[in-house]
């Protein structure tokens, strides 16, 4: 059965290197694998959604609406703009972060109360002020490893798969956070 | 592997040995990784025109090259690729040409296949990053045998997928001799005349011929349903019905006519499943086939498995209603120095011919500057355009806005023609140093090669001092009030003018200022006029005075500045 991840937010926070990390435990298990991801003009502060689709053999790149397993969203507009690609039993991971939008900034629209309660109506949601934790870890940036290591809890791998792919895949000198980040967020 | 890195790792494969290329989303990292190749001559050349020329050079003198290039940059490098389809081949030549459907990051949603057929050269496409490193190697095989470039056509979607990919030695063939030709290299009429006979004859022997070729891979299931499709498409056929016939296109240009009459004469009902416009379809129902294309499937926009199922199994797709929230379209990063000049070209209610890159974000609000953005090069002449049509006084309150890297790849010749025609416009050149929308690729002016070699740069200044144009000025782009000064009276002035706004693009590595920004709550007069510019790293509190979001700001101080109040300081980050 393929397995459907989506990572959402907004351009410059971690999409693409959570999207590695996640691509690089399923190769390492041994499954078909394929990501899709967004490079050029929208990585500039806008919307940014990744797709990672693991099983036996994948077909096609994309997760469709009502598929997805696991929606890693790491601010909330962002989760409930793409949360009806969730399936009925699908997980949401949330960071509780807002980022306004210029739309909003501009004041040519607002931004929506009450998003998470919203939204624990309908899905499973696992919520964290991860940025705070992260700061607490002493590197803010981090705090995207922190929502991944709670998504993580979702998924088929042990973690020392988790830790020998963080090992591989993020820059060297920032393994050791990197790798508490992510055992804040697996462990608790 | 992301499919431009397989393509990279084709190109590799193959023994190409030169490669050349102009930055474009989607195309951008095939260079980048083919750089990683020390047996491989890359280059970034400053437009697709002189990089498709290079590889055509390349391939004259015998050896295999490559030119990269998105599918705008297509257009630009047309001239050189009608002609060289004429001329062939010595080496193997292959154009890669990334389309983007969906419009993730371009000015339009052409399909380069029209351009191939156009042009009468063959059309790969794969269908995901492992079919990418193998077609490039079968382009190259295609390319020697039939005498002719070959288009490896790529989506958005393949080239920036990730999917495995089985790695194979490189081959190094042995470089073709060079014997002058000029029967087959130098297309002038009488020559041109046999030449195009000759790719007649080749088109057809390949038409003919790819009804073999194992990319054509016919895969009969249950034949009350067939699909003729290509390329990523392919993929939501297998997802949305994996019991159909399908006829797998890898060669879409020529069709392999006998292989298609075949398949469709076995199954009952037919769709042809292709992106943007229906190439295909059209030859196929030209033939006397029925078949069901854009009837029910859109020209605009990337194709799905849930179109298939809604529009041809009828199925209700399970999921909510998408939520109604606010849009968040990208906009400039913070401390970016485009912000700081569109803030003064606002202020001074000043509009803009844009241009293409990062900065046609300044057409968006708050910023509503530029008024125009057509293609590469395009704010130059448009401005002169304008001016032509309505007077020097018409576009006193006109500028023309293009960066760096634009500048040197179409802007040039623009701007020779100002200087020609007697023009009297205002050209503001925002260099920042790199070409940024794309990645931060370097370019002529930076002074570094995409080896990473270190080389005199270009000096935009002397160049345009060069053409003659008295009056060039350079500017940091954060000097609001030098800026200002500056615009005001180079707008003003009946003679063409440059103003080279200088500074580095703030996510050039070491270039984000060593200062953050802090509100001073006391001194704060809740104007608003820090939040004018639009830097996401100022939000607007309940009671109107102001935030700065510490780890997005980059310290670059434009609100400081804007403030009249000095409720807002710099301090050492």
């Amino acid at each position: 059965m393929t397995k459907n991840i989506m990572i959402v937010g907004v351009g410059g926070q971690g999409t693409l290197l959570t999207s590695r990390i996640l691509g690089g435990i399923t190769l390492d298990a041994g499954y078909d694998v394929k990501l899709s991801e967004v490079h050029g003009m929208a990585q500039r502060g806008g919307s940014v959604v990744t797709f990672v689709r693991y099983g036996e053999k994948v077909a096609e790149p994309i997760v469709e609406k009502g598929q997805a397993d696991v929606l890693i969203a790491f601010e909330q507009l962002e989760a409930l703009r793409y949360a009806h690609f969730l399936k009925k039993d699908g997980v949401l991971v949330v960071n509780e972060q807002k980022i306004e939008p210029i739309t909003v900034v501009t004041g040519a629209a607002q931004y929506p109360e009450g998003i998470i309660e919203g939204l624990e109506q309908e899905h499973t949601v696992y919520k964290i002020d991860a940025m705070e934790e992260a700061k607490r870890l002493g590197n803010s940036k981090v705090f995207n490893i922190i929502v991944l290591g709670i998504a993580a809890k979702h998924m088929d791998f042990s973690k020392e798969a988790w830790i020998k792919i963080i090992e591989k895949t993020v820059p060297p000198k920032t393994i050791e956070i990197n790798k508490k980040a992510f055992l804040k967020g697996y462990e608790g | 592997m992301l499919g431009n890195e397989a393509i990279a790792r084709g190109a590799y494969e193959a023994g190409v040995k030169v490669s050349a290329a102009y930055p474009g989303t989607p195309s951008t990292e095939i260079s980048e990784n083919i750089v990683k190749y020390d047996e491989i001559y890359a280059e970034w050349s400053p437009n697709e025109k002189v990089a498709m020329e290079v590889a055509i050079g390349a391939s004259i003198s015998g050896v295999r090259a490559m030119a990269s290039m998105k599918h705008v940059g297509v257009n630009v490098a047309s001239d050189p690729l009608y002609t060289i389809s004429y001329g062939g081949v010595n080496g193997g030549l292959v154009l890669v040409a990334a389309d983007d459907p969906g419009l993730y990051s371009s000015q339009n949603e052409q399909d380069t296949r029209c351009v191939a057929r156009a042009a009468m050269v063959p059309v790969l496409e794969p269908s995901d990053s492992q079919e990418a490193k193998d077609f490039v190697k079968f382009a190259y095989e295609v390319s020697e045998k039939y005498d002719t470039p070959v288009i490896i056509r790529t989506t958005t979607r393949l080239a920036h997928s990730q999917g495995t990919v089985t790695l194979e030695e490189r081959v190094e063939p042995e470089d073709k001799p060079y014997e002058r030709n000029p029967a087959k290299f130098v297309m002038m009429p009488g020559n041109a005349i046999g030449r195009h006979l000759y790719v007649e004859k080749r088109m057809k022997a390949m038409a003919e011929d790819s009804c073999t070729f194992k990319i054509n891979k016919v895969e009969y299931n249950d034949t009350s349903i067939g699909f003729i499709t290509s390329g990523i498409p392919y993929q939501y056929v297998k997802e949305a019905c994996p019991n159909a016939s399908v006829l797998k296109l890898g060669m879409v240009h020529p069709l392999p006519k006998k292989l298609i009459e075949e398949f469709a004469s076995k199954v009952e009902k037919l769709y042809i499943f292709e992106e943007l416009e229906p190439v295909i379809e059209e030859q196929v129902k030209s033939w006397g086939i029925e078949a069901t294309g854009k009837e029910v499937f859109t020209v605009q926009g990337e194709y799905s498995a849930n179109m298939i199922r809604e529009k041809i199994l009828n199925e209700k797709v399970d999921s909510k209603e998408p939520a109604k929230v606010p849009a968040r379209p990208p906009i400039l990063c913070p401390g970016c120095p485009h912000r700081s000049v569109y803030s003064v070209l606002n202020k001074l209610k000043i509009h803009a011919a844009g241009d293409i890159g990062c900065y046609t974000l300044g057409a968006v609000p708050p910023l509503n500057v530029i008024d125009t953005t057509i293609c590469m090069g395009a704010s130059i002449s448009t401005l002169h355009g304008m001016e032509k049509a309505k007077g020097k006084e018409y576009i006193k309150n006109w500028v023309a806005v293009i960066g760096d890297s634009t500048f040197l790849h179409t802007g040039v010749n623009s701007l020779m023609n100002m200087v020609y025609n007697q023009a009297t416009g205002t050209v503001l050149i925002l260099d920042n140093s790199t070409t940024g929308m794309t990645g931060h690729q370097d370019h002529a002016a930076t002074g570094k090669t995409l080896k990473g070699e270190i080389v005199p740069a270009i000096n935009i200044y002397e160049l345009c001092k060069a053409m003659g144009i008295e009056h060039v000025v350079e500017v940091n782009a954060f000097d609001t009030k030098e800026l200002e000064k500056i615009v005001k009276e180079e707008v003003a002035r009946d003679a063409v003018s440059v103003i080279i706004t200088k500074s580095p693009c703030v996510l050039l590595k070491g270039n984000v200022f060593p200062y953050k920004c802090k509100p001073v709550e006391e001194k704060c007069k809740k104007c608003g006029a820090c939040l004018k510019p639009g830097c996401p790293a100022l939000t607007k509190n309940p009671d109107g005075s102001i935030s700065i979001d510490d780890t997005m700001c980059n310290g670059c101080g434009l609100c400081e500045q804007m403030c009249k109040f000095d409720a807002i300081e710099r301090v050492q980050a």
